[in-house]
């Protein structure tokens, strides 16, 4: 255990620590209006591109980084640019873009004559092998990438729930949508050294995934997805250090998997929450002639008597075995 | 409301649009008064939507010239005086958001990036969830409402930028009556305000006694611009309308034959 507490007095730790905590801050804010535009997969065709990326930069030798960083917000253009002009669906742009990107990064890293290892260390991330220049790096990004989502929080909340809607309105919806692609790219790099190209989609959707069982406004929804992936992040990487001891168990695929983990555990939550808003939800206030007294009912219904109590107009209906039950002077009426 | 006198909120002088090269809407001519009330109605791909779609600047018009408060479209920035409710069946998406979010993001028009919302704003939203009748609601996810009642949502979002020129679509499409009305009540506050409104219809219904004027389109052309008809007259037995046909292009694939499978 003592082995464990050592680690943070480690510099590589707490560079990595750092960096998984801005990571996690990050990827779920500009995750959050990738779910809501209904790309969720936007993240991973921007990351299997960044690989070509990677690759030139290691046959350039040049920083890694900095060419992923281009090619990444190319692709992000491309894509979007193909989503909007071409009559392609969005999802066949990405799928055209992950095998491009891809196969080009694999077969540049070849030519390169680098080995798989090297590229390994973008595809799944290196945690620990984070330079001090990196942290900064990564900082400076997410700054600049939270300033920018939240701050725009309106403007870009308008534009991915309704494009027509926001054109109207006088919004540069195109521009908008540009950026919100660029701002993915960004996460991206960013995120690629955390937990890698291949995985770094997981940390932009499975934490907005896990805030969206519980939460029911698109506030909540961002917030609850950044907090999500701060623990995801933060915890995937001490729990690898953990294990680290016994097996070798990589930070990256520990953090996407407790996200995951953290998604499974919040599904069960959602499902009843969501059945028990819709069991709730008022009745409908319409006006019926008849009047229907229920037999014999021994059962007296009150505000904790186990029994849900739906609003019906200007009273309750206790709901039991398929029956709505009004109170009624000294009975109960059928609604 | 301030409604600026002489300038028509909307004037379409021998507009026209195509898509993809083929002509949809030929020769329009239509001026909306300020503080009328019209609909526009028709059959299905008879071109009303896409007239909106103009009006909206959504679609480009290939001819002729569209101005939005004697102001010609491509100079039009006033975009604050135009509300607009896009044909959705939903007023959901892929996120959760409650009704006062989505109203909420309707107040865009008046507001400048990086700034909270003033108190100002927040009276506005208030008031356009009250006109809808939804005050109750304002905290409910959207995507927990009916169908007619995100309708609702959407209109109120449009009303929230505090328009004074309405443009609603097919708000009414599958909506039951008891939303239909509810609609009509909210269209009817906004239009004593001064408002103006244009509003795409299949049929009426309870929006019936508010309409000023009614244009009937037909096969991409201004069939009828009078008063409003009864239902009667627009669809039924004195016009019998040829059968409609859709503007959607059939172009056949290299190996598709062209007019197959229709």
């Amino acid at each position: 255990m003592s082995d464990f507490v050592d680690l943070f007095s480690l510099p590589f730790m707490q560079r990595a620590l750092l960096a998984a905590l801005l990571t996690g801050l990050a990827a779920p804010a500009i995750g959050t209006f990738l779910v809501q535009r209904r790309l969720a997969l936007l993240g991973d065709g921007i990351g299997h591109v960044a690989v070509t990326g990677v690759a030139i930069g290691l046959l350039t030798n040049t920083s890694p980084t900095w060419t992923a960083v281009v090619v990444a917000i190319l692709g992000a253009v491309l894509i979007e640019v193909i989503r909007e002009r071409g009559h392609t669906n969005g999802d066949v742009a990405l799928a055209l873009l992950f095998y491009g990107g891809l196969a080009g990064g694999v077969l540049i890293t070849g030519l390169a004559g680098q080995g798989a290892a090297r590229l390994q260390e973008y595809l799944f991330g290196s945690l620990t092998s984070i330079t001090a220049g990196d942290v900064w790096f990564t900082f400076g990004l997410t700054v600049v990438l939270l300033v920018t989502t939240l701050g725009l929080l309106p403007q870009l909340f308008a534009v991915s729930s309704d494009p027509d809607f926001a054109r109207v309105a006088g919004l540069r919806v195109r521009l908008y949508n540009l950026l919100i692609a660029v701002l993915a790219a960004v996460t991206v790099t960013v995120a690629m050294r955390t937990v890698g190209l291949l995985l770094v989609s997981a940390l932009m959707v499975v934490p907005v995934a896990t805030a969206q069982q519980l939460a029911r406004s698109f506030r909540t929804t961002i917030a609850g997805a950044m907090v999500v992936g701060v623990l995801a992040a933060l915890g995937g990487l001490l729990l690898s250090a953990a294990l680290s001891f016994r097996a070798t168990v990589a930070p990256g695929p520990t953090i996407v998997l407790l996200a995951l983990a953290m998604f499974a555990s919040t599904w069960p939550i959602g499902v009843w929450l969501r059945r028990r808003r819709r069991m709730l939800s008022p009745f409908a206030s319409v006006e019926v002639a008849t009047h229907t007294v229920t037999d014999e009912h021994p059962h007296q219904h009150g505000t904790d008597c186990g029994h849900p109590a739906v609003p019906h107009a200007d009273h309750v209906d206790y709901v039991h075995d398929g029956h709505r039950h009004a109170v009624h002077g000294e009975h109960y009426d059928e609604h | 409301m301030p409604v600026s006198p002489g300038a028509p909120p909307v004037e379409v002088r021998d507009g026209s649009v195509a898509i993809g090269g083929r002509p949809i809407l030929r020769g329009i001519d239509l001026t909306v008064r300020s503080g009328e009330f019209l609909a526009l109605m028709g059959a299905n791909g008879s071109g009303k939507s896409t007239l909106v779609r103009a009006i909206t600047g959504l679609l480009p018009t290939t001819g002729g010239g569209i101005s939005l408060f004697g102001t010609p479209y491509a100079d039009f920035r006033d975009w604050k005086r135009v509300g607009f409710v896009p044909q959705r069946a939903s007023a959901a998406s892929g996120v959760p958001a409650t009704v006062w979010e989505v109203v909420a993001s309707g107040r865009i028009t008046r507001r400048r990036p990086f700034l909270p919302l003033s108190r100002e704003d927040r009276r506005a939203i208030a008031d356009a969830i009250d006109v809808v009748g939804l005050s109750d609601s304002t905290g409910l996810g959207v995507s927990q409402l009916s169908g007619g009642q995100q309708q609702r949502v959407l209109i109120a979002r449009a009303l929230a930028g505090e328009p004074d020129l309405l443009v609603l679509d097919e708000p009414t499409a599958g909506v039951d009556l008891g939303n239909q009305r509810a609609l009509a009540d909210a269209l009817a506050t906004f239009k004593a305000g001064g408002a103006t409104i244009v509003l795409v219809a299949h049929e009426l219904g309870p929006m019936a006694p508010l309409i000023d004027r009614a244009v009937v389109m037909r096969d991409g052309r201004i069939a009828y611009d009078g008063p409003a008809l009864d239902e009667e007259d627009a669809h039924g037995h004195h016009h019998p309308l040829a059968a409609s046909h859709d503007h959607v292009p059939h172009v056949g694939s290299p190996l598709d034959e062209l007019g197959g499978g229709r």
